[in-house]
């Protein structure tokens, strides 16, 4: 009688088992079939603006699906037992003190969960951290300008890449278009607060910071990287060539002061054309100023000395 | 104050320690007696009440400013008072609240647990309480002039005295001062305490789990706060006396104090949690009337849970400059702390099985304490995974997976001990209505402050920032939150009400209300200064169990029966 009570009770707790857990994966893939569009920026990284956060974000996606089963499995039995085990007149709590079999089997079972997920990264983390060639509607990259050089920073394969120096400082970012950020020539061409760069095309960026820590992030193009004064850090997008015209938003990410709400980024793809006139036009502007107050110096100079 | 006795029967030849008082002091009464106490219950109840005063102070820093969040762009609070305030916030919860209500809720239990009649250095122990309190005055006396505005974190070269040059630093550096002595002077007590007081029989295997977990909070905090303390005097001699420890400019390095600091923070979070961890162990199968399930293994996790936190603490830092080697071997070290840690709510939802659940108010906070943490746990797998940290560290992602860690995680517990223990302490019973109540506006406020945190840290705010711009749903997303903290307020309220009220008029609890499991409930509520006549001797982990069986079995006829013991066989299922 006994016996076959529980039984009973074990194939319809499996059965419901076994509908739950089909209903968890029906669910589960709905959800990453969603989840690019609908969810980016709810329960996904943002991504779409570099292979790094498109990376960044599939990781994340199969770390969610282990996460969402593990959290509904657990929660689960949370409930049930909550609901099957309370008090009752007449019912008496089995005095079990544990089970060495069922406790190595979990324990295992939560250091294999560990390994998969260590496995993804590892299998995902090369596409993150290493920089790919540019594309063939970037801008050609000549050997011996603008590239960057030298360990310990990743590089493309070819060697190739667009350097930028990322500086930030309290309460804004000032960019350098230059390929040795610690040896750039003075008249390198600069922009603050927005950075223009060509589409389809590897820019390596070297990070550091004047004043205070800062963190350099857009969303869209991959992760944070610490701006830390004294210490030059690295990264790199490549934004694909139909973003030209687009404009990436970003902010600072490290409590960097009073304003730090305010210390906005933008990047702003635009064709390697379009990029070249920029840069020229800065290079120009950059120029002419210089002259205007190399003039205006000499002018007071004269003046100061009748 | 109580052994005035001078005569000895003398029926037996063998030595007997004797008292001899040659004087009897009268015993201080009002508030003198509080001030001059060594009790370890009374500077128990100090504790507590002490640092639930900085609970509803940190709270109040807390609403604030998710009032300026609710709106997009919002003009409530200038940016100067926005960062005073996360600052005051973040240091007020960890260093005057979590970190110190576990050392009261020590103070009080782990002598009572044990068998003992007080801790083993009662006048340091009453030290500690009173630097806690130094720590707390100077830190909020600073209110008055310029309180810190770098972040509980307080990295250089922000915290230098270039960038912030008033006093809210160094009010902040002797806060972790004096706070740290404390904790450490209690910590030593604590071990002294807990490694040679125990009741005879109670070997280490029949120490009860909170007891455990007091003892590994004890000895993280010895091994973690020499660490800050000597960062934050080299920050001080940085700030005033010339040094350049965190100065780049001259040859220092701010990733120093990154690493100083983090290699006390991250076993700050274990030394929060644990004792949280270390209540639901002893409350779960008090009201499950089920043993715990897996004793030994619910130590040992405590145990290595410790070890490893100890060997993380560069996963706060995945996005400073650092080799793929290292952001490596701190992923796989924070992957294999999820182990112990899952073996653990493994084990408390084991204890549920098959028990007879009573849902009492205690019961729901630690069932909530589960479920909850169990989210923390889960977020905290993907921010040790660190590519992914990069998208989601310094975001409210983070601010979300640490609320849901030490808010749902620690406080649950917290809330869970004071119902549970409120009885023993005051001798009355708390309403189990208001109790209810306060559990349910707290869960529901909480998920709904906190679980949208996630989504807006996914779609780009960072932390720490007063103000942002509506774009996506961001106003959307911190309006909820807002909604919710003001619900979350509401059931901290209720509780604060139903524990004045109970004061007076809860119904009397006598000793033993829960029919409990440990020591503490052998004695009267509220206990005698003594604490105990006679110490019983210990043969189990449950003695208060043996010892109502052992009643039941010698007035046996009399009322019913208790059910036989099962045989060990048996049990071991």
């Amino acid at each position: 009688m006994n016996r076959i009570g529980r039984a009973l009770a074990r194939t319809q707790a499996t059965s419901l088992a076994r509908r739950l857990a089909l209903a968890v994966l029906v669910a589960l893939a709905a959800l990453l079939a969603f989840a690019g569009s609908a969810f980016a920026g709810a329960i996904v990284p943002e991504s779409g603006g570099s292979p790094n956060a498109d990376h960044i974000a599939t990781l994340y996606k199969l770390i969610l699906v282990v996460a969402v089963v593990i959290f509904i499995g657990v929660e689960g039995c949370l409930i049930y037992s909550l609901f099957k085990f309370r008090a009752r007149k007449g019912a008496v709590a089995a005095q079990i003190r544990g089970n060495t079999r069922l406790e190595v089997g979990w324990t295992v079972g939560a250091a294999l969960i560990l390994v998969v997920l260590a496995v993804f990264t590892f299998a995902l983390l090369p596409s993150i951290r290493n920089p790919p060639n540019s594309g063939p509607a970037g801008l050609q990259l000549a050997t011996g300008t603008l590239v960057a050089s030298g360990p310990p920073k990743k590089l493309p394969p070819n060697g190739k890449s667009l350097n930028i120096c990322v500086n930030g400082q309290q309460y804004i970012w000032r960019f350098t278009y230059a390929a040795d950020c610690s040896n750039a020539p003075l008249n390198s061409p600069f922009s603050y607060q927005q950075m223009v760069v060509p589409v389809d095309t590897t820019v390596t960026l070297d990070i550091n910071a004047q004043d205070v820590a800062h963190s350099w992030w857009i969303p869209k193009l991959g992760g944070k990287f610490d701006a830390i004064p004294g210490y030059t850090n690295h990264t790199w997008f490549k934004i694909p060539a139909k973003y030209a015209g687009t404009i990436f938003t970003g902010q600072c990410a490290e409590l960097c002061g009073r304003n730090h709400a305010n210390m906005t980024a933008q990047v702003r793809a635009v064709t390697p054309a379009e990029y070249e006139r920029w840069l020229d036009q800065r290079k120009q502007d950059i120029k002419a100023a210089d002259d205007a107050a190399a003039k205006e110096r000499s002018q007071l100079q004269q003046q100061q000395t009748p | 104050m109580a052994a005035t006795t001078t005569e000895v029967t003398t029926t037996t030849t063998a030595p007997v320690p004797q008292i001899v008082a040659r004087r009897v002091e009268p015993e201080r009464k009002g508030w003198t007696s509080w001030v001059t106490t060594t009790d370890h219950k009374r500077i128990g109840i100090m504790y507590l009440v002490l640092t639930f005063v900085f609970f509803i102070l940190g709270g109040t820093e807390a609403l604030l400013m998710r009032l300026q969040l609710s709106q997009a762009d919002n003009t409530l609070l200038d940016p100067k008072t926005y960062n005073e305030l996360f600052t005051m916030h973040g240091t007020t919860m960890i260093f005057l609240f979590v970190v110190p209500i576990m050392a009261g809720f020590g103070n009080y239990f782990v002598p009572l647990m044990i068998g003992a009649r007080d801790m083993a250095y009662p006048k340091l122990n009453a030290l500690s309480f009173w630097l806690l309190v130094a720590g707390g005055l100077v830190f909020y006396g600073s209110v008055f002039f310029n309180p810190p505005e770098c972040g509980w974190t307080c990295y250089p070269t922000l915290s230098e005295a270039q960038y912030l040059p008033n006093g809210g630093v160094d009010a902040w550096i002797f806060l972790i001062h004096l706070t740290g002595l404390s904790s450490l002077v209690g910590a030593i007590n604590f071990y002294a305490t807990i490694a040679n007081m125990r009741a005879p029989g109670m070997g280490w295997g029949r120490l009860p789990l909170f007891v455990w977990a007091i003892l590994v909070y004890s000895i993280l905090l010895i091994l973690a706060l020499p660490v800050i303390a000597g960062a934050v005097t080299m920050l001080l001699t940085d700030r005033h006396f010339g040094t350049h420890f965190f100065d780049p400019s001259n040859g220092g390095s701010p990733l120093l104090w990154q690493h100083l600091f983090w290699f006390f923070g991250h076993p700050e979070v274990y030394i929060m949690v644990l004792p949280g961890f270390g209540i639901i162990s002893e409350v779960l199968p008090v009201f499950a009337r089920k043993p715990i399930f897996g004793y030994k293994a619910i130590a040992a996790s405590t145990v290595l849970i410790a070890f490893l936190g100890l060997l993380v603490w560069a996963h706060h830092m995945f996005a400073t400059p650092s080799p793929t080697f290292v952001l490596i071997f701190f992923m796989l070290g924070s992957f294999l702390i999820a182990v112990p840690t899952g073996v653990k709510i493994f084990n408390w939802v084991a204890t549920l099985w098959r028990g007879t659940v009573e849902f009492k108010t205690a019961l729901l906070f630690c069932v909530g304490f589960i479920g909850t943490f169990l989210i923390g746990g889960i977020t905290g797998v993907f921010l040790a995974v660190f590519p992914v940290d990069w998208q989601l560290t310094d975001t409210y992602f983070v601010v979300a997976h640490l609320h849901y860690v030490l808010m749902g995680g620690a406080v649950f517990g917290v809330f869970a001990g004071i119902y549970y223990w409120f009885p023993k302490i005051t001798g009355r019973l708390m309403s189990e209505g208001l109790g209810k109540l306060s559990f349910w506006l707290m869960l529901v406020g909480f998920q709904v402050t906190f679980l949208i945190q996630h989504s807006m840290g996914l779609d780009g705010m960072p932390r720490r920032i007063y103000e942002y711009a509506d774009v996506g749903h961001l106003e959307l997303y911190n309006m909820i939150s807002t909604i919710g903290s003001f619900i979350l307020a509401a059931g901290v309220l209720v509780t604060a009400i139903n524990v004045l009220r109970s004061l007076k008029h809860g119904p009397v609890a006598g000793p033993d209300p829960w029919k409990a499991n440990t020591l503490e409930w052998f004695t009267t509520s509220p206990p005698p200064v003594n604490n105990f006549d006679v110490v019983p001797r210990i043969r189990s982990v449950e003695p208060m169990k043996d010892i109502r069986r052992q009643i039941a079995r010698q007035t046996a006829g009399a009322g019913e029966a208790p059910p036989a013991p099962a045989p060990e066989s048996a049990v071991r299922a």
